[in-house]
C-alpha cells in the first residue's frame, strides 16, 4: 500500500477531487497547509509597510490506495492539479505499512 | 402595590443628593427668565443628534478602525481603548473638564471653576446660543472623548490597561480641556482669531502631537520591523472609517451648532473633502506601489475628513475638494515619517492626524472666505499666520504636557506591559480574554 500526499493550489481542490472520484477511489484526507518551494512567497503592503509573505496557502491531500491504483491516481492529480506555471505544487508518494478501519476493526488492503 | 419600589426610589433619592451636592446644589434650576424664547428647537435637535453621531464615530467607529489595524491577540485591548475613554471623559467632563475648557476665562489659558459638576450648566441657552447649555455641554463631551481615544492609536498593543485610564483622566484633563479653552473657550487663541471651525486643532493636532509624544516614551513595540504585524481584520477597519465618515457629519456640520445654512455647507464641504482625501491616497499610492489598496481608501478618507475639520464651515466645496486632496496625499507622505525617523505610531496617529490636522490648520488659512473667516485667497494674509502660530502652539503645548504626563504615570505604576504579556497579548494579559475562539 502507498500513503500519496499531493500539495496543489487551493483553487485546484475541486479539479483533483472529481478527477480521483472518476477513478473510482473512496475516500480523502484534506488540509488547508501553508508552504513555499520555488514559488516562494509574495508581498502584503499595508499604509506603505512592506511583508514578504514567506508562506502560501496551499491544500495538502492525503490518500491511502494498493499498489497497483497508485499510477493511475498520480497520473488523475498530475493532469487535474496542473497549471504549468510556478507553485503548482508536489506529489509524495511513501510506503504504507497498515491501515486498519475503525468501525469494522478490518486492516489491510480491505481497509483502505 | 409593588414591595421594591420604595427600596429603589430611596437609593434613587440618596444617589441624586449624592449628585447635587456634588453639584452645587443647584445645576438643572430653570433660569427665571428670558432665555426661553432664545431656544430654537430644530438647532437643539440637530446638536443632540450631532453629539449621538459623534459618539459613534467613536464606538463603534474608532474602536473598529483601529482594531481591525492590530494583530488579533490585540483586538479587544484596543476596541477597549476606545470604549473606556468615552466611559472615563464622560464622567471627567461633567465633574470639572468642562468648567475648566469652557467656565468663563481664567488669564486667556483656562476655563474657571465656576461650572464644577455643571453647577449652573441647565436647560437654558448661554448668551447668543439657541440651544440648551446642556446640549452644548454633552456635545463638547462628546469631543473631549474621541481626542483620547484617537491618542490609543499610538500605544496600541503594548500599554498596561490601568495606565491607559490613568493618562486618559490626567491627558484630558492637563491637556485638553485648556486647549479647548484656548480655541473655543474665549481664550487666548480664540482672541487672537485663530480659525478652527470644528477641532482641527483642538482634537486632530493635540491628539497626533500626543501620539508622537506616546510613542517616542513607550517606545517600539517588540518584534516592530521583523514581525509581521499586519492589520488582523481589515473589513473591520473599512467599516469603521465608514462610521467615521457618516459621524463626521455630526463633528463638522454639527459644529455650527445650529441648524442653519452653515452646517449645510460644512456638511457638504466634508462629505467632498473626503472623497477627495480618498481618492488622492489611493492615486498617489497606484502611482508609486502599482496597487491601489482599501487601507489606503480608508485611511485617505480619514485623512480627508481631518483635513477638511478646521475649515468646514468657512471654504466652499471646490476650496473643500482641494483641501481633501491635499489631505490625502499630505497623510500619505506623514505616514513614512515613522520610517525616516524611527519611532513606532503603531496606527499613524501623528501621520494622518497630526499631519493632516496641520495641513488643514493651514490651508484654512489659505481659503477660508465665509463663515466669519477670510483666508491668504481672499486678501487676508495674516490669517494663515495666526493658523501657523495656532497650530505651532498646540504641537508645542500637546507635546510637553503629554511627555511629562507620561513620565508620571511611568514613574508610579508603569506604561508598559512586561516583554511576555505583551507577546502573549494585551487582550489576554490585560483583559484575560480571547476576541476568537
Amino acid at each position: 500500500m502507498k500513503l500519496i500526499q499531493a500539495i496543489i493550489k487551493p483553487f485546484k481542490l475541486d479539479e483533483v477531487k472529481d478527477a480521483l472520484i472518476e477513478l473510482g477511489i473512496q475516500g480523502m484526507t484534506v488540509t488547508e497547509v501553508k508552504g513555499f518551494g520555488r514559488q516562494k512567497g509574495h508581498k502584503e503592503t499595508y499604509r506603505g509597510t512592506e511583508y514578504q509573505i514567506e508562506f502560501v496557502p496551499k491544500i495538502k491531500l492525503e490518500i491511502a490506495l494498493a499498489d497497483e491504483r497508485v499510477g493511475e491516481a498520480l497520473e488523475a492529480i498530475s493532469r487535474a492539479a496542473k497549471t504549468g506555471s510556478i507553485g503548482d505544487g508536489k506529489i509524495f508518494v511513501s510506503e504504507l505499512h497498515s491501515v486498519i478501519r475503525i468501525r469494522t476493526g478490518e486492516s489491510g488492503e480491505g481497509a483502505v | 402595590m409593588n414591595a421594591y419600589i420604595p427600596i429603589a426610589s430611596r437609593s434613587i433619592c440618596s444617589g441624586l443628593m449624592f449628585v447635587l451636592v456634588l453639584s452645587g446644589l443647584g445645576s438643572f434650576a430653570w433660569a427665571e427668565d428670558g432665555g426661553v424664547s432664545q431656544l430654537n428647537a430644530g438647532d437643539t435637535a440637530w446638536v443632540l443628534m450631532s453629539s449621538a453621531l459623534v459618539l459613534a464615530m467613536i464606538i463603534p467607529g474608532l474602536a473598529l478602525f483601529y482594531g481591525g489595524m492590530v494583530r488579533s491577540k490585540n483586538v479587544l485591548s484596543t476596541m477597549m481603548h476606545s470604549f473606556i475613554a468615552v466611559c472615563l471623559v464622560s464622567v471627567v467632563w461633567v465633574f470639572w473638564g468642562y468648567s475648566l475648557a469652557f467656565a468663563p476665562d481664567v488669564g486667556g489659558v483656562v476655563g474657571g471653576l465656576k461650572w464644577l459638576g455643571l453647577t449652573g450648566v441647565g436647560l437654558e441657552p448661554l448668551e447668543g446660543s439657541t440651544i440648551p447649555h446642556l446640549a452644548f455641554m454633552v456635545f463638547q463631551l462628546m469631543f473631549a472623548a474621541i481626542t483620547v481615544a484617537l491618542i490609543s492609536g499610538a500605544i496600541a498593543e503594548r500599554m498596561k490597561f490601568s495606565a491607559f485610564a490613568l493618562f486618559g483622566v490626567l491627558w484630558v484633563t492637563f491637556v485638553y480641556a485648556p486647549l479647548a479653552h484656548w480655541v473655543w473657550g474665549g481664550g487666548w487663541l480664540a482672541e487672537l482669531g485663530d480659525l478652527d471651525f470644528a477641532g482641527g486643532t483642538v482634537v486632530h493636532i493635540s491628539s497626533g502631537v500626543a501620539a508622537l509624544a506616546c510613542a517616542l516614551v513607550l517606545g517600539k513595540r517588540h518584534g516592530y520591523g521583523t514581525d509581521n504585524m499586519s492589520p488582523h481584520n481589515l473589513p473591520f477597519t473599512v467599516i469603521g472609517a465608514s462610521l467615521l465618515w457618516i459621524g463626521w457629519f455630526g463633528f463638522n456640520a454639527g459644529s455650527a451648532l445650529a441648524a442653519n445654512g452653515v452646517a449645510a455647507s460644512a456638511f457638504v464641504a466634508t462629505h467632498v473633502a473626503t472623497a477627495a482625501g480618498a481618492l488622492a491616497w489611493v492615486g498617489v499610492e497606484g502611482l508609486y506601489r502599482g496597487r491601489p489598496t482599501v487601507l489606503g481608501a480608508a485611511s485617505g478618507a480619514v485623512a480627508g475628513l481631518v483635513s477638511i475639520t478646521p475649515a468646514a464651515g468657512y471654504v466652499g466645496p471646490i476650496a473643500a475638494i482641494v483641501i481633501g486632496l491635499g489631505g490625502g496625499v499630505v497623510c500619505y507622505l506623514g505616514v513614512f515619517l515613522k520610517h525616516k525617523l524611527g519611532y513606532d505610531d503603531a496606527l499613524d496617529v501623528l501621520g494622518i492626524h497630526g499631519i493632516g490636522g496641520t495641513w488643514g490648520a493651514v490651508a484654512t488659512g489659505l481659503f477660508a472666505s465665509m463663515g466669519g473667516g477670510t483666508g491668504l485667497f481672499f486678501g487676508n494674509p495674516m490669517q494663515v499666520v495666526i493658523q501657523v502660530v495656532g497650530a505651532g502652539a498646540t504641537w508645542v503645548f500637546s507635546f510637553v504636557g503629554t511627555f511629562l504626563i507620561l513620565k508620571l504615570v511611568d514613574g508610579t505604576i508603569g506604561l508598559r506591559v512586561s516583554r511576555e504579556d505583551e507577546v502573549l497579548g494585551c487582550d489576554l494579559t490585560q483583559h484575560r480574554e480571547r476576541a476568537y475562539g
